[in-house]
């Protein structure tokens, strides 16, 4: 699987998520800067985490006007596998590309921990190498990540099964609407996630779990 | 300002620069300095900047070792490990700015850590910090704590660096002077090491970063004086922290590195242009020649005064090879930061500084820079006091009860609720983080090989002895770093006394050095970096002496590294190390029944080498399932602790021969707790006897309570629920200022 990274001024966890396409593709990712105008082309575009220009703004604002951005929306368009972890996340829907708003944590402090992660729909591209309903633990680490979004566009997401990934068994660490963590688009190929599965991939890690996200995406595409 | 200002005795007394040094001041320069020079002088004289005070005795300190490329005196030393991989690392102190204004003044000291590091060639593996704070109820201290985790968290995490552990502490010494050590440690080629010696004359000195602006105009100078009841309108000299400029700076100096353009690089720190560009010029034996024109400034009109003396964050300086030039900009026009040449390196020795073409400084650069003034201050030993004997320390009345008030004690609870603030993963490479004796961090892009890392100092007993206070501080991180099972390779301090113009202050920071060098000696655990923080004191009051000891660790097979938490039922507890019951400044009689009395436990450093080796070979043969480390509150909030972590309790049979209170919170030096499977005790109690190391089995562990032959089971939920409920509850509570 042919995979690229698009790095922004800020971005801190790209060699995270560079390395953990690597050791699960057994291909280099492509580094892509933000001030490119065109992707290559490739099975998954990865938004990897961090602060984009500091997130002095809303988090993921300043990066979703980057020059990048135009390419990435219409990679959207075409159905390229599009993933966005943490400050992904947060760019994605700042792109409009996937619905709703990540507002600060409602505790207000930055929380890194692991939480339980259901998985709420195992029918889609990044989640079919878990069971419906699996429970895992998943690390988080945000400051931003109290997923909202109107009650009209909630119930679609609920109803559309776009809601992948759900904090589990109270643990919910931000605040979230319906404990959601991850959600896909309407089509089905982007997923914008606040947990960190790139960050649990190794026994090292303290669990692999995070590598069936991963293994999914290999999965759908071959 | 302009150069003509008057320069009356207030102004230099403004300065913090005593009459003596005035004279020296004159005599050197050889007429009234301008304000520009002595605001130079004030920059680069300063206890903070100068170490006028300690170096004499720093250079006691043993600072050489087979592994050791870069010891003191460069941005951060720089240790050999193996595969021409090296580790770079130092401990520096943020105190004054955060107590002065918490979030900034701690974020900064995290940034300033991180820029010696990478300034070094290295990148940022690994954070730690050692936060002490007053006592919890006095009114500020929960603001402080507040404002100081997020400043730590704020600017490690967004700029990327795991933060994997640290001690927090408080004490009333601390009520109204804080203490941030920040510690980072990076990861380097060792033929990728850049320094800060300028080399050949008439080369380009270039600034790089972020624009200079009027923050921060003093902090070294306000950082070397005492507080008083009106430090917070100080708030003006602390600096204004910009982790994502300090990122930015990060991929831009190591990028620029690659490009061979770098001759010498020094990052701007305390006292900003004025210390890097004196210390590179008279590092290199060379004069500097600064055009403040050039200079990137936020704000219109700064003089050359405000310039010199601003700590505006995230900037550097380097000499840059002039071939190279075109290619070095390149790189920081990409990562939009500043690129300007700011003046030359000279033949002539002298530091000189022009504003709008006139000459606004021009001083001999040896004598601000490695000749400055050096004081040997008189001392005052610390008197002995007298031991307590433990059959004259009474007893608890419930063990099980008192176990559980203390380990839901300010002192000894969980830091959870701090440290699930910082970043502990990114990176990908933390095995462990905050929590467990030490931090241990897979080398990137090795398969096997670990580092860990423990900052320790126990302050309670400096004061009550400084010799052996300074020999517990390197011994305890020593061995927290060899429960996890890697060889301690060197470590870093961070020195934080009060005014070492009291005899009795400075008696307290010769004896703590004397100790600290005794045991780095005697451990071959070499201080390879440092920084000394003096005047920490409130009002007259100074704080606990508190070296600050930070220690780096290596581990061949991070797969063998091990965990204080119990694994299993029915394995063997075995303790190494002899339990006399030493209670004289422990935990127990201090926080229990509040007596500060009494001689902290003797350091055997023969006995702490001969038993860490036991323990690591033991490790790394795969014996054991947990070690932990015996110190705060001795073997038995030790053993509650690992069976928290486990969720597994415990059978214990006390030893009969030490009345129970000290048997239970004796702080007996050179201990650990080790567990093992059951039918593998006695062949390693046979084999600790052959190698002359005491250990005996107190019990095995067990699914449920912890249970003490003869004493009410003590209840695990409870345990727990008072370890992790000190910390959140006390945030919680209605802020008393309100």
């Amino acid at each position: 699987m042919k995979s690229a990274v698009i790095v922004f001024p800020g971005s801190n966890r790209e060699r995270d998520m560079l390395y953990a396409l690597e050791q699960i593709t057994g291909t280099k990712p492509q580094t892509v800067w933000h001030a490119e105008t065109s992707l290559p082309d490739v099975d998954l575009i990865a938004l990897p985490g961090g602060f984009s220009y500091g997130d002095y703004l809303r988090s993921g604002a300043i990066a979703a006007r980057s020059p990048i951005i135009a390419a990435l929306k219409a990679a959207a368009d075409k159905g390229t596998r599009i993933l966005g972890v943490c400050n992904g996340f947060q760019v994605l829907t700042e792109t409009g590309i996937l619905p709703g708003a990540l507002m600060r944590n409602a505790g207000l402090k930055f929380v890194c921990k692991t939480v339980r992660l259901e998985i709420a729909n195992a029918n889609t591209d990044f989640t079919r190498a878990y069971k419906q309903g699996e429970i895992i633990d998943c690390p988080v680490s945000h400051h931003d990540g109290n997923f909202f979004i109107q009650e009209d566009g909630l119930t679609r997401l609920e109803g559309e099964g776009q809601v992948a990934v759900r904090y589990a068994e109270g643990t919910n660490p931000n605040g979230s609407l319906n404990d959601i963590a991850g959600i896909t688009n309407a089509a089905g190929n982007v997923l914008g996630m606040m947990p960190h599965p790139e960050n649990l991939i190794e026994d090292l890690n303290g669990g692999t779990a995070g590598r069936r996200l991963f293994e999914s995406v290999v999965e759908a595409i071959a | 300002m302009s150069n003509a200002v008057e320069i009356t005795p207030e102004l230099i007394a403004e300065h913090g620069l005593k009459p003596d040094e005035y004279a020296r001041i004159l005599e050197l320069t050889g007429r009234v300095p301008t304000i520009t020079e002595l605001g130079i002088y004030s920059a680069m004289w300063n206890e903070h900047c100068s170490y006028k005070s300690s170096k004499k005795w720093l250079r006691t300190l043993p600072t050489k070792g087979e592994r050791v490329l870069v010891g003191p005196g460069e941005n951060a030393g720089v240790v050999d490990i193996g595969d021409g991989d090296v580790v770079v690392f130092k401990m520096e102190s943020h105190n004054h700015p955060s107590y002065i204004s918490p979030v900034q003044g701690a974020a900064t000291g995290v940034g300033g850590i991180l820029r010696d590091v990478f300034t070094m060639g290295a990148r940022p593996i690994a954070a730690l910090n050692a936060l002490r704070f007053g006592a919890p109820d006095h009114e500020k201290t929960r603001h402080i704590v507040s404002g100081v985790v997020e400043g730590v968290g704020s600017y490690g995490n967004s700029f990327g660096v795991p933060t994997v552990g640290g001690e927090v502490n408080f004490d009333p010494s601390y009520n109204g002077n804080c203490l941030v050590n920040a510690f980072a440690a990076g990861l380097a080629k060792a033929d990728g090491i850049f320094l800060s010696e300028a080399k050949g004359v008439g080369l380009p000195i270039v600034y790089l970063g972020s624009k200079t602006g009027r923050d921060g105009i003093h902090g070294a100078t306000m950082a070397s004086a005492e507080f008083d009841d009106d430090s917070e309108e100080k708030r003006p000299t602390v600096q204004i922290g910009d982790p994502f400029a300090e990122k930015l700076l990060l991929e831009a100096c190591l990028e620029l590195m690659k490009t061979g353009a770098v001759i010498a690089i020094q990052d701007m720190g305390a006292a900003g242009l004025t210390c890097s560009a004196v210390e590179m010029g008279a590092k290199g034996n060379l004069g500097v020649e600064l055009n403040l024109d050039m200079v990137p400034c936020r704000e219109e009109g700064m003089t050359a005064y405000e310039m010199m003396l601003s700590e505006s964050q995230e900037r550097m300086l380097m000499v840059l090879d002039p071939s190279k030039q075109a290619e070095a900009e390149a790189v920081f026009e990409k990562w939009d930061l500043s690129f300007a040449v700011v003046g030359k390196t000279t033949d002539d020795l002298r530091f000189r500084v022009f504003r709008h073409g006139e000459e606004m400084a021009n001083l001999p650069i040896k004598e601000l820079g490695d000749e400055a003034p050096e004081y040997d201050r008189p001392s005052i030993p610390t008197p002995n006091r007298t031991p307590i004997a433990t059959h004259d320390v009474p007893a608890p009345k419930d063990i099980g009860a008192t176990l559980i008030d203390m380990i839901g004690s300010h002192q000894l609870s969980s830091r959870r609720w701090v440290w699930e603030q910082y970043d502990q993963l990114i990176q990908g490479n933390t095995k462990q983080g905050p929590g467990g004796d030490a931090a241990v961090v897979r080398v990137d892009g090795n398969e096997k090989k670990g580092l860990t890392f423990a900052v320790d100092v126990t302050p309670r007993y400096c004061v009550a002895d400084p010799i052996e206070g300074g020999k517990q501080a390197v011994a305890e991180c020593w061995r927290n770093l060899t429960a996890t099972g890697s060889l301690p390779l060197a470590a870093t301090d961070n020195l934080n006394f009060g005014n070492p113009e009291k005899p009795d202050i400075m008696g307290q920071l010769v004896g703590c050095i004397e100790g600290i060098g005794e045991a780095c000696l005697a451990l071959d655990f070499p201080i390879v970096s440092g920084n000394v923080s003096l005047y920490n004191e409130t009002n007259g009051e100074g704080i606990l002496p508190t070296p600050a000891i930070g220690g780096v660790g290596l581990l061949e097979d991070i797969n063998k590294s091990m965990s204080i938490s119990f694994k299993q039922a029915g394995e063997a507890i075995i303790v190494i190390g002899k339990t006399e019951g030493h209670l004289g400044c422990s935990t127990y009689l201090r926080d229990v029944l509040g007596r500060n009395e009494g001689t902290p436990p003797t350091v055997d450093l023969a006995a702490e080498k001969a038993h860490g080796a036991f323990v690591r070979d033991a490790i790394q043969a795969g014996r054991l399932t947990a070690t932990h480390d015996v110190s705060d509150g001795g073997l038995l909030v030790a053993l509650a602790k690992m069976a928290i972590a486990g969720q597994i309790g415990a059978h214990i049979t006390p030893n009969a021969d030490v009345p129970l209170q000290g048997w239970a919170f004796g702080e007996d030096q050179a201990r650990y707790i080790v567990t093992l499977p059951a039918q593998a005790a006695d062949a390693f109690l046979a084999d600790a006897k052959a190698a002359g190391v005491p250990a005996s089995q107190i019990g095995q562990t067990a699914q449920g309570d912890l249970k003490l032959e003869g004493s009410a089971p003590i209840s695990l939920a409870s345990l727990t629920q008072a370890y992790e409920g000190w910390f959140p509850t006390y945030m919680a509570a209605p802020d008393i200022n309100e």
